[in-house]
């Protein structure tokens, strides 16, 4: 996640948090932080060399093709964006549907890729570390790559375009979900699969049976995660220029930019109401029935004190026609998961290999992985060093470190903003009920509709960009500090409190004994999706323009976006790669010990 | 209590012992070892030999760590012996097999299926039509006594009613052995014995098909109360150590002074090892139960004071104490490795020493302690060695960890070395840095404000 959306944080409502037990709450708890197993330690292995070696050799790759196909994207351009606001509800529509089509993506890209990973070691070395990246890879950055591959696929189709944009979200979204199924097919209840063994469960049934129903809750809270960083994306990616070709897929991003390119302020102020309906339909039509569905599937076999509610699903499951429809296709799902009894041969047939067989197999497999990492650290060097020199690196590498100060001093004033707000939010509890799911909403709403109302301030008043501009990174992201803390404050332990007020424990003793170490599991979870959220933010955030008037900040992301504009692919390579190096650094070298440090302060592992 | 009476040949027969049936299942040899990367490979099981005839119900009695549950799990063929087979129908077994049925000690119910469907599961997996399926499940589900629960999610029931599905799932397979892992322990008291009689009254009256019953404790009485026949497991290595018959018929009763004479005798029994281990040397190697030293205060108070006076009766005194083998035993054992105690023939007395603690006061008693565990457990007096030699008095305890991991399993070297640092903390011989995974001398001065 989170690099990217800020997926995993605990999107759960206060009541539903405080009631749930340690378990539950450690399978909200942030995906990324809660990997466990594979990176015991923090620092780099040589998986990650290997992992980071062949995920930018396949981009080297895919950009090469991509460059040779030169496909004409001219077909596409042209499509006229209607900026009447009568128009909106077909492009929330369109931009809606993109959004759905990823998710499915998501789900089932998941469900296979943590499902390999849990159930092959050979593959599980590889495939983790690989998640590991890709999650802190700036998406962003790859919308060069992305539209001249899927539009080589399709020339001179739209259809190339929106399969584009749906991959674009789908790899905001994937990661995170992913991870959360992985941790959850790692770790089935051991008695639950000795039952499936003893009943004699076919693997079919036993992923309908015990592993899916499993990390069902996990997932679902991860998907709501992800769709809520994804109206971020799909709002970045309907509307982009490479090179000389603009393209535009009818949908709410490409609406807002044809109004900031018309300086139509009414129009963004429609847009803004308008994803302001979509965001809160999604949550009342999908999260919530969703979220209320997936109750059942807590393994924890207690009575949850506050049940999440949806009207949506009550009336789904009080409505004689959906019974009626679902019945016969539960059946078709039965009758096909069935497995005959003649197929079911009695006990496992025992192969009988010679010793030295499985470890030539992973001498073969580790052996090709590795040769796969040396060609793809190749590629990179080799593409990179053709056209740039140290100096190119050198620069990328410097406007990576300005970036990173412009984010490490945002999140350090959010948190002195936000923290102890949300301390003072989630200490009451009627407060805390009606603040949560507006913090929760805002963190969903994509920030760069307000961009452009930004810049046309800063450029108004002749404000400095470096400077202003960088308020807009976290814009969007510092929404996850505000709610994480208010969940962390507001199930902290009344009799603690209670403790801390007996023994007269006031001001700043009382945040350092009492408050922060309680909450600060939950503050480092929101503080590294903030941080994350920002990184990728920079991307569209360092550089906007209002109505023709460019307006730019130095950095990296900056950097990539002029890269990406000018059709420089060994620049975006660069660029993303030093990114990528820096988001990896940060969260081993600094969110997971932190994270690590104040679970154990908390008393929260076991 | 004494111990040389063979309540076999004291106790007269209660009731006309039926012959033994033909056998169902047959355990031959079975050994169950890890191999680990250093050392010798870790046995968990050794050559177990067992029998189980029709008609009867097998209890398989020890204390955690001996091996009984694997047995069980083996038998299942969820896990695959080492050496050895399991001769079930006339072949040996491979995986779970048709016929033999499972209950768990926590339920395994899947939480997102109802009552119905969980005890439809098995048979799902059997590929039954749905139709028989369905009679089937409410059959059992009606002769369990869940009727109008059909419904329910496992959630919404007690522990009690949770185990009867347990109970439904397994017996709605017509199996011909049922395995009980512990299925009892988890419940409470009261719930408990309901269970074990209602399960009783349906046995004695044939109406399961069960031909034979695989019961796995660590509860004396339990076992006493519900089996016709009960192996006692030892520990390290796992072991059958005697094979006792119960000649009552049933109903029992717990109060019968011939109850409770065959159940002061299988106390006697299992404290024989502890007796024998009390001789040898301990090796840093030795397995150390995690013991809080207030509780092995509050057992010498307790043994020193009225109506005890340094000698009880262990029975009476788990009873006294409401503790279960499974959590005297560790105790008992533990002041006996620290020369606190002596254990024998079901019986415990304190040492002078043990005397002596029971009286000090709190200095003197770590004074005491510390002594006592430099002589007499030697990972202790291993780690201040180390400690001592050590320019900076600093040792990580993944040091000690991997010297352990040598002769332990890793969850049981993890456990003694945790073992290790709460008496060695109590002793003040060494203190412990959770946060940097240190052992060190000093004491830390208070945190740095």
């Amino acid at each position: 996640m989170d690099t990217r959306t800020g997926a995993g944080n605990p999107r759960i409502t206060l009541s539903e948090l405080a009631a749930a037990p340690v378990t539950v709450r450690r399978i909200v708890a942030h995906p990324y932080l809660a990997v466990r197993g594979i990176a015991r330690g923090n620092l780099p292995s040589g998986w990650d060399v290997v992992a980071f070696a062949l995920l930018f050799g396949a981009f080297v790759l895919i950009s090469k093709g991509a460059s040779q196909l030169g496909a004409p994207l001219s077909a596409l351009e042209g499509t006229q964006i209607d900026l009447r606001p009568s128009a909106l509800p077909y492009y929330a529509l369109r931009t809606t549907l993109r959004m759905l089509a990823a998710m499915l993506v998501s789900l089932i890209f998941s469900i296979g890729y943590a499902s390999l990973a849990a159930k092959s070691k050979r593959a599980e070395r590889v495939l983790i570390p690989v998640l590991d990246v890709l999650q802190s890879v700036p998406i962003l950055g790859f919308l060069t790559f992305t539209y001249t591959f899927f539009l080589g696929l399709f020339p001179g189709k739209v259809l190339g375009a929106e399969l584009a944009s749906v991959f674009v979200i789908f790899t905001s979204q994937a990661w995170n979900m992913a991870f959360s199924v992985y941790q959850s097919l790692r770790t089935l209840p051991p008695d639950l699969v000795e039952a499936c063994k003893s009943l004699r469960f076919s693997p079919l049934q036993r992923f309908r049976r015990l592993e899916v129903p499993f990390a069902m809750p996990g997932l679902i809270w991860n998907m709501m995660m992800s769709m809520s960083g994804g109206w971020f994306f799909v709002v970045a990616s309907e509307a982009i220029t490479v090179g000389n070709t603009t393209i535009t897929l009818p949908g709410i991003g490409s609406y807002v930019a044809a109004a900031l390119a018309e300086k139509n302020r009414g129009a963004i102020g429609w847009a803004i109401l308008t994803m302001l309906v979509v965001i809160l339909i999604y949550d009342q039509l999908l999260f919530r029935p969703l979220i209320a569905w997936g109750e059942k599937f807590r393994a924890d076999n207690e009575p949850g004190q506050v049940e999440p509610e949806s009207w949506a699903l009550r009336m789904l499951q009080r409505s004689r026609l959906v019974a009626w429809l679902w019945r016969p296709l539960d059946a078709a799902i039965g009758a096909v998961l069935r497995p005959r009894r003649a197929a079911d041969a009695p006990g496992e047939s025992r192969l009988h290999l010679p010793r030295w067989t499985p470890q030539a197999v992973d001498y073969g497999w580790y052996g090709a992985v590795a040769a796969g990492g040396a060609y793809g650290a190749w590629l990179v060097v080799h593409y990179i060093s053709r056209s740039l020199g140290p100096g190119d690196v050198l620069h990328a590498v410097l406007l990576g470190m300005i970036t990173m100060v412009r984010v490490m001093v945002l999140v350090g004033l959010a948190t002195l903003v936000w923290v102890p707000i949300g301390v003072a939010i989630g200490l009451r509890p009627r407060l805390a009920a009606v603040a949560q799911p507006v913090a929760q909403f805002l963190a969903a709403f994509p920030a760069n509709l307000f961009f452009g109302v930004a810049v046309s301030v800063i450029v108004g008043f002749h404000l400095h960009p470096d400077i202003w501009l960088s308020p807009l990174m976290i814009l969007g992201t510092q929404w996850y500090i505000l709610f994480n803390v208010i969940a962390g404050a507001s199930v902290f332990p009344h009799d603690l409190r209670d403790a801390a007020d007996n023994l007269h424990i006031r001001g700043w003793l009382w945040w350092k004994r009492v408050m922060i170490p309680g909450i600060l599991p939950y503050y480092v979870t929101g503080a590294m999706t903030a941080a994350g959220g920002s990184w990728n933010a920079s991307i569209v955030a360092e550089i906007v323009s209002w109505g023709g008037k460019q307006v730019q900040a130095h950095g990296l992301g900056a950097y990539i976006t002029q890269a990406t504009t000018a059709g420089d692919y060994p620049r975006v390579v660069l660029g993303v790669a030093v990114m990528s190096l820096l988001v990896v650094g940060f969260n081993r070298l600094l969110w997971r010990p932190l994270y690590r440090g104040a679970e154990r302060m908390a008393g929260v592992e076991q | 209590m004494s111990a040389s009476e063979d309540p076999r040949q004291t106790m007269p027969q209660t009731g006309p012992q039926p012959a033994p049936g033909e056998s169902v299942l047959e355990v031959r040899g079975v050994r169950r070892a890890f191999k680990r990367p250093h050392g010798e490979p870790l046995v968990v099981l050794e050559s177990v030999n067992v029998d189980l005839h029709k008609g009867e119900i097998v209890g398989l009695l020890g204390r955690s760590g001996s091996g009984k549950s694997t047995l069980l799990r083996i038998v299942a063929g969820l896990i695959h012996p080492s050496d050895g087979e399991v001769v079930y129908r006339g072949q040996p077994l491979r995986g779970p097999a048709d016929g033999i049925a499972m209950v768990f000690q926590s339920f395994a119910l899947f939480p997102w299926l109802t009552v119905l469907q969980n005890v439809e599961a098995g048979l799902e997996a059997q590929g039954v039509p749905p139709d028989e399926m369905r009679e089937r499940a409410l059959r059992a589900i009606d002769l369990i006594g869940l009727d109008g629960f059909a419904n329910a999610y496992p959630r919404e029931l007690s522990g009690g009613m949770r185990q009867r599905v347990g109970f439904a799932r397994a017996l709605v397979m017509n199996p011909s052995i049922l395995l009980m892992d512990e299925p009892f322990s988890a419940l409470d008291v009261l719930t408990a014995e309901t269970l074990r009689t209602d399960f009783l009254d349906l046995w004695m009256e044939s109406k399961l098909p069960i031909q034979s019953v695989l019961l796995v404790t660590h509860n004396i009485e339990e076992a006493v109360f519900m089996c016709d026949r009960i192996l006692v497991f030892s520990a390290n290595p796992g072991r059958v150590v005697a094979e006792i018959k119960v000649p009552f018929k049933h109903p029992r009763h717990r109060l019968d002074p011939r109850f409770r004479l065959l159940v002061d005798d299988i106390y006697a029994r299992m404290t024989v090892r502890a007796n024998a281990g009390k001789t040898t040397v301990l090796s840093i190697g030795e397995r150390l139960p995690e013991i809080s030293t207030n509780l092995l205060a509050g057992l010498m108070e307790t043994l020193a004071s009225d109506p005890y006076r340094g000698r009880a009766d262990m029975p009476a005194l788990a009873q006294a104490l409401a503790l279960e083998v499974d959590e005297l035993f560790p105790v008992a054992e533990s002041l006996q490795m620290l020369g606190y105690a002596e254990v024998e023939a079901g019986d415990i007395s304190l040492t002078a020493l043990g005397q002596q603690f029971a009286v000090a006061d709190t200095q003197s008693r770590k004074v005491g302690f510390a002594r006592q565990l430099l002589t007499r457990i030697p990972l202790a007096a291993h780690i201040k060695s180390v400690l001592d030699e050590r320019p900076g008095h600093h040792a990580p305890t993944v040091r000690f960890l991997s010297e352990l991991e040598d002769y332990l399993s890793d969850s049981a070297a993890e456990q003694t070395l945790r073992a290790v640092t709460i008496w060695g903390r109590y002793a003040e011989l060494f203190t412990y840095n959770d946060q940097a995974e240190t052992f060190s001398l000093e004491i830390p001065e208070a945190e740095a404000a």
